[in-house]
């Protein structure tokens, strides 16, 4: 039996290929994102150990607020340089160096644009001067307030060298400095993980980076001979007291680089997502290529019964197939997979610059994944149609084989349950229903909807095949394809599903945010009165910035009748973390933003004074005259009284501050300003005057309401492209079964096809017969992918309605786009097994057995 | 095609020095050495000999199905040796007409559109009035719209019959037609084949191991080891198994 099996395996190389290798897509897919997580976060890892390596002991202020990684960015706040002192005098301290650098120096390169890092911080700090770690390649350390070093990467970046004179956005707005000196890193690196510093002296980066005189953010510690690091952080602790933060310098990489991990987790997290999708629709072709696999031997297992093999025994050598491609495809894809994760972990770490990868090493998560799901997964598929080989009656072999038409009943209900179940569990997850696993449920909503529309498929495909069939009518080799695409209404139903998974989950996503956009832009073009906008395109935690000072500058043009600039950041508001605003014209809350009052005054804001949506209002229990204590990311908590509950709209953020507040915010510039004009202004006589006034704040650019929008909503375009080339993978896996399913039945009709040609029929009219089968059911797939992922995209939308995405927008031009494309797909998916079919020697397939 | 009964010097397939060889070496077998007939038009003709004696290779080679080693073949005024795909397709549509042994209908189409099938491929359009004999004789009219699974065996070789007919081929080629069908449904086939010779002078060259299907033939050549050995004009089923019986002996004392 077990020879048998393996003869008719290795007897059939195509099919094994064609079906392992949706597995070894699916396999390659998990295992790149271990191999890649893995290399990456070692790679951090000792990325954090050499730039803490000189370090013993490490002394920070606590930090004012609480930040999460994924959130935005935690500053520690600057503490008096008196603490120097302390820590110098504490027993078994040989060195103490106090430390300025935070993210946030920004350099403006030779094109006249700040230099960006892809999202890795942009430090800026005080010059402590050479150490194993940091060389100066170049020039010398910084001595006047007018000189700065930066290191080579940064250098490279901006395209600057030695002597010339650059401008720095800090949290002042743009200075002009002379590059004194360029440094670079151990081991030959120009930059640490992507990293940029820009070093001035001393006092120059308290007040730049830290905003005030004689402070620093850290002490870095070197301990006497024969003191242990350990040892002396917590002597350190106890002299400097509660406010502050001690550290080894081996915690303090450990703590960095969990910092950094946690992010990478949550990538892993994403690229398991897409392999999952990925798998799914392998599933889907696997079920299908063994349960054509098993049509096809029928005979053959019938006469294995009639010669006495047990029911069991036919299970056994379907299963035994399936765990042959199963292990070989997840050996392919776990090499494959090995072979990606190292090739993307190569070109981000060229992206982020001098990132030093640590080895390619195969975690044990990729191997267990790979083998795992790989085998898990196609025995399971497999499973199904091994039970119906097993109930093959051994009198099939002595008749013809005939696929009798068995009823679909048993399906459809089982799909209209699955369904159901789907339909409920998104509505729960959707509705906010589900408790705390929201996320879980709606995944396992979409889950169960995608298997439920699969399972009804089959009665569904017969008329819709008809219809879609009803085109080539006119054309006889059209009409046979049409009824050979419905003559298996299952076969052609799971080769559809396949492709209506990628499809659909394309087309959520797309009405989704095409539904964002468009709400977005409908709220803000109906309520907010502002003809110019200056903004700019955040790339990495800190929001662009630009000068105050521009403001003012703004209000004075002719024809300006409103200028409203806005700094934003988190705060602990009472006792809960919030998004706060300040505005610097509380009046154009009205007049620009169209806010309506529900309480108090919201025309003006006084320091210490707050306005509120009136949903937070409700949330927290506040009222006009309520008093909140407030804990920005600088200084002291402070208490602010409430003076007006406006509306709430999802344009306006749930609290608003006076402009005096931004002072303690992490970043102390407007990242935003809604320009209002009076009437009869054109916009082009102002625009040009404001560009002016931006030149020294380059990471802005001023602009009309409507690219404004643009430029917005285009964030969500790269989104939205990232996400459809991950999902292309899918939609490749669904055509690879779209072929097999093609290849097999074009085996499987061999006689058929050679009786065609025997009366006639010519190779390129059996070709065309061939295509039109594919492209009927490809797009059938898509029509499916469409309808539902449209439905699914709905109901999110219904969901977010409170979110503010009011309007529902259906991407007519793509879902036609996509049908169209399905039936490239169907063309390109034919060629093979067409080509196959109109090779097919007549007298051969006559004779054929 | 003005053809009828007994027409002479008119001839609708021709085998000259016909030798077919498969294989080469050790494995080589020779299935055809030298065989020259001709196949008048109009007439019924069976082919047959002893399991192996070549009869199905002379028939594929006959229709071009199969390509000879040596010799020419013709069908009508077309030389069929040599002929590629495009002219072979062109011969099957418009000068040729199958019928097998089994699987001869497609299973998606209904009993109607089987039998236009040869048709609507070649893009032509059926005479109704032949249709409607051709239907007539087969005597199928109230199953047309039944698709082959839900048809007798004897039903779907009607069906396969008319297909053949329909398109008023040159010849019609029949590899064992009757083959597995029981004497009752295939004296109705073979009825209707000989009727399609004599009443609407079709031609028809059948193999066949059956000496009662033979005598439906006008005319009998027998092949043994892959050459014609022996013919009969106006066979009776018992001249047939006479002649069978004395060209096994021989092939016996050889073998
Ligand atoms: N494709 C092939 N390759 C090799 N030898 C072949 C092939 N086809 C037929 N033969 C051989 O040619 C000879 C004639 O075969 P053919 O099929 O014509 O016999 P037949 O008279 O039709 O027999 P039967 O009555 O059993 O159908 C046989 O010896 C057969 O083994
Ligand atoms: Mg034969």
């Amino acid at each position: 039996m077990f020879r048998a099996t393996l003869k008719s395996l290795l007897a059939r190389k195509v099919r094994l290929v064609l079906s392992g290798l949706a597995v070894v897509l699916g396999v390659t897919f998990v295992s790149g994102a271990f191999v890649l997580t893995d290399t990456l976060g070692r790679s951090f890892d000792s990325l954090f150990a050499d730039a803490y390596a000189e370090v013993d002991v490490n002394v920070a202020a606590k930090p004012k607020l609480e930040v999460g990684e994924m959130e935005g960015q935690q500053i520690s706040g600057p503490f008096p340089a008196t603490a120097l002192e302390t820590v110098r005098a504490v027993d078994g301290v040989a060195e103490a160096t106090g430390v300025v650098s935070t993210d946030g120096a920004r350099l403006i390169g030779s094109n006249g644009k700040a230099v960006t890092s892809f999202g890795a911080p942009q430090l800026g700090g005080n010059w402590t001067g050479e150490s194993d770690l940091v060389q100066l390649r170049e020039g010398r350390a910084p001595q006047a307030d007018n000189e700065i070093v930066i290191n080579k990467g940064l250098a490279d970046a901006g395209k600057v060298a030695l002597g010339d004179r650059v401008g720095v956005l800090t949290l002042e707005p743009r200075q002009d400095f002379t590059i004194v000196g360029i440094f670079g890193y151990s081991g030959d690196r120009d930059s640490l993980g992507g990293v940029n510093e820009v070093m001035f002296t001393t006092p120059v980066a308290q007040q730049l980076m830290l905003g005030e005189p004689d402070v620093y953010n850290s002490i870095v510690v070197t301990a006497a001979d024969g003191v242990s690091a350990e040892g002396l952080r917590d002597s350190v602790a106890a002299a400097v007291g509660d406010g502050y933060v001690v550290k080894t310098g081996e915690q303090l990489s450990a703590d960095a680089a969990a910092g950094l991990k946690e992010g990478l987790a949550f990538f892993n997290r994403i690229l398991l997502g897409f392999a999952a999708v990925a798998l799914l629709v392998g599933t889907f072709l696997i079920l299908n290529t063994f349960s054509i696999i098993v049509a096809q031997r029928t005979r053959e297992l019938a006469l294995l019964r009639a010669v006495g093999a047990s029911g069991k025994q036919i299970i056994g050598s379907v299963v035994l197939e399936a765990i042959a491609v199963g292990l070989i495809a997840s050996v392919f894809g776990l090499a494959a997979g090995i072979g990606i994760g190292a090739l993307l972990a190569y070109l981000f770490g060229n992206l982020a610059g001098g990132l030093v990868l640590a080895g390619v090493a195969v975690p044990a998560a990729a191997v267990i994944g790979a083998f795992g799901v790989g085998l898990v997964i196609t025995v399971l598929a497999a499973l199904l149609p091994a039970l119906r080989a097993a109930r093959i009656p051994p009198i099939a072999a002595m008749q013809d084989v005939a696929t009798p038409d068995r009823p679909l009943t048993k399906i459809t209900v089982a799909g209209a349950l699955v369904t159901a179940v789907g339909a409920t569990l998104l509505f729960l997850g959707l509705g906010g229903h589900a408790g705390g696993n929201t996320l879980a449920t709606i995944l396992g909503g979409v889950l169960f909807s995608f298997i439920g529309v699969a399972l009804l498929t089959p009665l569904i495909s017969k008329p819709v095949v008809a219809a879609l069939g009803a085109v080539f009518a006119g054309w006889v080799p059209g009409k046979l394809g049409r009824l050979n695409s419905g003559r298996n209404p299952r076969r052609t139903a799971i080769t559809a599903a396949a492709l209506m998974v990628g499809i659909a989950l394309v087309t959520g996503i797309t009405v989704i945010l095409d539904s964002a956009k468009s709400s977005i832009t409908g709220l803000i073009q109906d309520n907010v009165k502002a003809e110019l906008v200056i903004a700019g395109v955040q790339s990495g935690p800190r929001p662009p910035t630009f000068d105050p000072a521009v403001l003012t500058e703004t209000k004075a043009i002719p024809g300006v009748r409103m200028v409203d600039g806005q700094y934003v950041d988190q705060a602990l508001v009472g006792d809960e973390r919030a998004w706060v605003g300040a505005v610097t014209e509380p009046a154009a809350m009205r007049q620009i933003y169209g806010a309506e009052a529900t309480a108090g005054d919201i025309d003006r804001l006084a320091p210490g004074q707050m306005m509120i949506s009136s949903d937070t209002a409700e949330s927290r229990g506040l009222s006009v005259g309520s008093t909140v204590p407030v804990q920005f990311a600088r200084g002291d908590a402070q208490t602010y009284t409430v003076t007006g509950i406006y509306e709430s709209s999802p344009i306006l953020g749930p609290v608003m501050l006076p402009a005096d507040a931004a002072r303690n915010f992490s970043v102390t510039q407007p990242s935003q300003a809604f320009i209002q004009l009076e009437a009869g202004t054109s916009v082009s006589d102002v625009l040009p005057r404001i560009e002016a006034l931006l030149a020294d704040s380059p990471e802005v650019s001023v602009a009309d309401r409507e690219a404004f929008l643009e430029e917005q909503t285009g964030q969500l375009d790269g989104l939205l492209q990232m996400i459809q080339i991950l999902l292309a993978l899918a939609i490749v896996i669904a055509v690879l079964g779209i072929i097999n399913t093609l290849a097999l039945s074009v085996l499987e009709r061999t006689r058929e096809l050679g009786l065609l040609r025997a009366i006639g029929l010519r190779r390129s009219q059996t070709m065309g017969m061939i295509t039109v089968e594919a492209v009927v059911i490809s797009v059938f797939g898509a029509l499916l992918g469409v309808v539902v992922g449209s439905g699914l995209g709905a109901a999110v939308v219904e969901a977010l309605k409170d979110e503010g995405i009011t309007e529902l927008v259906l991407p007519w031009g793509q879902m036609g786009v996509f049908l169209g494309l399905a039936a490239l797909i169907g063309v390109i998916a034919a060629v093979l097994p067409a080509i196959r079919a109109a090779r097919i020697n007549v007298l051969g397939a006559i004779a054929h057995d | 095609m003005t053809a009828t009964t007994g027409q002479p010097a008119s001839v609708a397939a021709r085998a000259s020095d016909v030798w077919k060889v498969y294989g080469s070496g050790e494995a080589q077998v020779i299935a055809l050495r030298g065989v020259s007939a001709e196949f008048e038009r109009g007439r019924f003709t069976a082919i047959m000999g002893p399991s192996g004696s070549g009869k199905s290779t002379l028939m594929h080679c006959l229709a071009g199905l199969d390509t000879v080693t040596r010799g020419t073949v013709h069908v009508g005024d077309t030389t069929v040796t040599g002929l590629g795909d495009a002219g072979l397709t062109k011969l099957r549509r418009d000068k040729v007409g199958f019928i097998f042994q089994q699987f001869n209908l497609l299973p998606t189409l209904t009993a109607k559109e089987n039998i236009l099938l040869p048709l609507s491929i070649a893009g032509r359009k059926a005479d109704p009035a032949w249709y409607d004999v051709v239907i007539e004789t087969v005597g199928l009219r109230d199953r047309l719209d039944h698709r082959p699974a839900q048809l007798s065996g004897g039903q779907q070789q009607r069906v396969a019959c008319a297909r053949a007919l329909v398109a008023r081929p040159e010849v019609i080629f029949a590899d064992e037609p009757t083959g597995n069908l029981d004497s009752r449904s295939g004296a109705e086939v073979l009825n209707f084949l000989r009727n399609s010779v004599r009443e609407h002078g079709q031609t028809i060259v059948m193999v066949t191991h059956d000496p009662t299907a033979a005598a439906y033939a006008d005319r009998v050549v027998f092949l043994a080891d892959g050459q014609i050995v022996s013919e009969l004009i106006e066979p009776t089923a018992e001249t047939v198994l006479d002649t069978m019986k004395k060209l096994d002996t021989p092939a016996e004392v050889a073998g």
